[in-house]
């Protein structure tokens, strides 16, 4: 307790609360975030999270974990392993100690290693006292003896009191961190606004955990990480399904529709379905549907009625969807389906991430069954690329599928506020009265079909999902009409080509050794990985793709400029596997995990700098 | 004005010579032309089946969509434009079995709405296998033996659903399936109209227990609301509560039964109690009740909808994407 404070001047600095899945530490987590945000730091977290809503107490699967990253420059991951860890009780311990640092600092309560709780986490012997943390900094408090005794004026009953503890953690982190208290005092204040009692406590009690570090120099370091020199101007904290959400949100107001949402809660997308919801006041219909099925069925009914439709999921909600989802590849009707991936197959591992939806979204329907997909690469894109989704949905008239991913949703990081007016314009296909109107004439060059709304004098058509005949749409069962309608869907989509950019490369656009290939949620790792190697002296670069389906137009181009090209996926190789069926005479090494966790930034490297052996 | 003739489309209809459906489209065209709604309001959409190629013959806008998901496609459609007049076109199968989930739910959500249900217990299209309204023990090609399972009563069903409209008609008699449309049209909320058609091919004579010419007016009690419940030939048969409090048939001027002793419809009451013992009723104990069973008032999920838009808009600070974008935690970087 004597020692003296170590200071230490960090570019980055990750920190990881855990406990309790209600212990508060997501909260505790993103409270950390906003305040270095609000610093100046680049900041990324992720949370990690069990799916049971209460899992049994103090049990190692019932760890709940916010991991924060903060940087004095560009931060594209939440880090791989933590500097300093915090750890409510023994299974977040247990859980946690794989991922911090080598003589890295942890905090603990040490009120919570009591006999029962150290046999709930499986441990034999008390690991504050047997010395297998001897490579590491342990701070170990009394954090829920001190947070009683500065609450015991208050007269608050013992439960509320516990429920304070976490802020006594985040107290100690912040002068760790020389941060101030004041961000989470004034959040304090808003969220119990309603019970100001509870207010004053936890406040109370993150001013007694900081003033408790700061008084007995409990913490033997002490980091400073300066602010980060990111772009000027006005910045927000976003997640990645809000993201996505109002991504969605910006299409409707630069289509001039409504948007209308048919959805089913499915974890991890149902946040959109709970941002989407509170926006009646930008006139955004949510309908809470029956099912899956229901919720994209609604959202078909509405788009064939003239709103911009969405329908939000995960892998096994579009598995459920799959057979509406062909229904508006041939009906021809503008439709956003988001896939936010989680570890599968069937109920798989609803909190974890994963990048094994690709071939569902490609390929997951009867018949031949075009769709465009493209994918978000951060939490904050995720605006972009519903949007952009939407736009491409719209013009093309075509549902499209967006691939966000866990990881990406729940997310978080500062985001540079977008103006409306610098989003490019959605030109909206729709016939007037009076039109020479036939519902399967196209556009000569996006080979785009006109919407008639229901509604509009003199241009009423059926549309339905049996074969139609070309140019009227009336059914049609003759074999040469099936082959020209089945080409021309896919040339359609094909065509959405000419209106997305280009692929572009960091590091060596001109070519090179080796060239790391990504797509959708991986980019922090992939950069970070490629961006390390690169300053050690390794010839890298990296292509990360947001369109899948149809790829980039210079796509083969950027691939024949490297002598080895590896890709790089949460998955056993879907991404590749689709290369090699559209890039053929290339050879896609590959790069996978299947862990329900994104890569870390170290195992890219060893991986891919094998390839340099 | 419109007439029925402008409902027609130009393509050919393909369904079965003396098919049932050929009586009821009569009656929608004809319905609609008494409407008088503008052509374009209207938006027919069905699922799969028979019964479903109905937008095709309709000249007005038509959906023909997937087994079993009109009724969620027709409720996203009303919510989506408020002005549409919807008619969702089902069979007995599309609605009740594939489609079970989001019937029950459309109807307990009363989204205005007209859901037109074909009940003819055959699969057709598939070619002769037993739905969930066959009777019990029928033979079909899916149950040579005879069926195991208990049907549905689609009103029952509905009622159960919290259904504010429940009519049911014949696919023979086209007059009154126009009359029950109409009024099923105009009630605001989503109506059920069962109509109950006969497949020539794959069930012929389903439903000639009741419609048989001999016994037709002894096995079908048509309902108007506010009249007594009085049915037969000659107009002397009747319906009354029994002391247990079940349904009766009973003979006006026998025992001293007169006309006042007879129910009064009440298609009204919001309690389901009766309308519940009425869609129940079968042949030969009783006669089968048609007509508007069941039309009470309630608020409908789409002007809900509209109307909780409309009241948070009013209150909310947020009028744009910009606002959006610009509220809450924000902070300048210099």
């Amino acid at each position: 307790m004597s020692q003296e404070t170590e200071v230490i001047e960090k570019q980055d600095v990750v920190i990881r609360f855990s406990g309790d899945s209600g212990d508060g530490m997501q909260l505790t987590g993103q409270q950390f975030s906003d305040t270095a945000a609000l610093f100046g730091n680049d900041v990324s977290t992720f949370p990690d999270y069990p799916a049971e809503i209460r899992a049994p107490q103090g049990t190692v699967g019932g760890v709940s974990g916010f991991q924060v990253h903060i940087g004095d420059e560009h931060v594209t991951t939440p880090g791989d392993y933590a500097d300093v860890l915090v750890a409510m009780n023994p299974a977040a311990l247990k859980a946690n100690l794989r991922w911090v640092k080598k003589a890295g600092t942890i905090i603990v309560d040490t009120d919570a290693f009591t006999d029962k709780h150290l046999e709930k986490a499986g441990y034999a012997a008390n690991p504050l006292t047997d010395h297998s943390l001897e490579d590491y900094n342990v701070v170990a408090v009394d954090i829920t003896k001190l947070t009683l005794e500065a609450l015991k004026e208050t007269g608050l009953d013992q439960k509320s009191m516990l429920r304070c503890k976490n802020m006594f953690a985040l107290g100690m982190t912040y002068w760790m961190f020389e941060r101030s208290v004041e961000h989470s005092e004034a959040f304090l204040d808003m969220k119990f606004a309603k019970k100001p009692a509870i207010a004053a406590a936890n406040k109370l009690v993150l001013r007694a955990g900081y003033n408790y570090a700061a008084n007995v120099h409990a913490l033997a370091v002490h980091f400073k990480v300066a602010p980060a020199a990111i772009e000027k101007g006005k910045y927000r904290t976003i997640t990645g399904n809000k993201a996505t959400a109002w991504g969605l949100l910006a299409a409707a107001e630069k289509a001039g529709l409504p948007l209308f949402c048919g959805s089913y809660p499915i974890t991890p997308a149902t946040d959109i379905l709970h941002e989407l919801a509170l926006r009646r006041d930008l006139g955004a219909k949510t309908y809470q549907a029956e099912d899956e099925i229901g919720g994209i069925c609604t959202a078909i009914g509405a788009s064939y009625a003239g709103n911009f439709a969405v329908t939000t999921t995960s892998g096994p909600g579009l598995a459920l969807k799959t057979e509406a989802c062909g229904l508006a590849v041939m009906a021809e009707l503008p439709l956003v389906i988001v896939d936010v991936q989680r570890g599968g197959p069937s109920t798989g591992l609803p909190t974890k991430t994963e990048q094994a939806d690709l071939m569902q979204a490609l390929y997951g329907r009867n018949g031949e069954s075009p769709m465009p997909v493209i994918a978000a690469s951060t939490s904050g894109n995720c605006f972009d690329y519903a949007f952009m989704a939407g736009k491409i949905a719209l013009e093309h008239m075509t549902p499209v599928i967006l691939l966000t991913d866990g990881f990406l949703a729940n997310g978080a990081q500062p985001w540079l506020i977008p103006s409306m007016a610098k989003l490019p314009e959605i030109k909206l296909r729709i016939a007037k009265e009076g039109d020479d109107y036939h519902p399967y004439a196209r556009d000569p060059e996006t080979l785009a079909r006109t919407w008639a709304l229901p509604g509009t004098k003199g241009l009423e058509h059926r549309i339905g999902g049996l074969e139609k005949m070309n140019i009227t749409g009336n059914i049609s069962y003759v074999p040469e009409n099936h082959q020209v309608m089945t080409d021309l869907r896919a040339e359609k989509v094909e065509r959405i080509a000419n209106d997305i950019p280009l692929q572009e490369v960091y590091g060596n656009p001109d070519g090179g050794e080796v060239l790391v290939v990504g797509w959708g949620g991986t980019y922090g790792h992939l950069y970070s990985a490629v961006k390390e190697l690169r300053k050690e002296g390794k010839d890298v670069s990296l292509t990360h793709f947001n369109y899948i389906n149809p790829l980039p137009r210079n796509t083969k181009e950027i691939f024949a400029r490297y002598k080895k090209i590896i890709v790089c996926e949460l998955n056993l190789g879907q991404f590749a596997s689709y290369l090699r069926s559209k890039c053929p005479g290339f050879e896609f090494l590959q790069c996978n995990k299947v862990a329900g966790l994104p890569f870390t930034v170290a195992e890219v490297k060893e991986k891919v700098g094998q390839l340099f052996n | 004005m419109y007439t029925a003739k402008d409902f027609k489309s130009d393509q050919e209809v393909r369904w079965c010579p003396g098919c049932g459906d050929h009586g009821i489209i009569m009656a929608v065209q004809k319905a609609m032309a008494e409407l008088d709604y503008p052509k374009e309001s209207w938006a027919i959409i069905s699922g799969i089946g028979c019964s479903s190629r109905f937008p095709y013959y309709m000249n007005a806008y038509g959906f023909h969509t997937i087994h079993g998901r009109a009724a969620a496609i027709a409720s996203g459609a009303k919510n989506a434009n408020r002005k549409l007049n919807i008619l969702q076109i089902s069979g007995d199968g599309d609605a009740l079995a594939i489609g079970g989930n989001h019937f029950i739910h459309v109807i307990r959500r009363n989204v205005d709405m007209t859901i037109l249900l074909f009940n003819n217990e055959i699969y057709g299209l598939t070619k002769g296998q037993y739905s969930p309204t066959t009777k019990l023990g029928t033979k079909t090609k899916t149950s040579p033996y005879g069926t195991i399972e208990h049907p549905f009563n689609p009103g029952e069903l509905a009622i159960g659903a919290q259904s504010k409209f429940f009519a049911r008609s014949i696919d023979t008699n086209v007059a009154l399936t126009a009359e029950v449309l109409e009024t099923a049209v105009k009630h605001k909320g989503t109506s059920v109209v069962e109509v109950l058609q006969n497949c020539v091919i794959f069930a012929d004579g389903a439903h000639s227990a009741i419609t048989d010419k001999e016994m037709k007016e002894d096995r079908q009690l048509i309902l108007h609301h506010g009249q007594p419940m009085i049915f037969g030939k000659n107009k002397d048969k009747g319906l009354r509560l029994d002391k247990t409090g079940k349904l009766e048939v009973v003979e006006i001027g026998k025992n001293g039964i007169t006309v006042d002793d007879i129910l009064v419809h009440d298609a009204h009451n919001p309690n389901p109690f009766l309308h519940w013992m009425l869609v129940n009723m079968k042949a030969p104990e009783f006669p089968v009740a048609l007509g508007v069973i069941r039309e009470v008032e309630a608020h409908t999920y789409d002007e809900a909808l509209d109307e909780q838009i409309e009241q948070v808009k009013k209150i909310s600070d947020i009028h744009c994407m910009d606002d959006l974008l610009n509220s809450g935690d924000t902070w300048e970087v210099d």
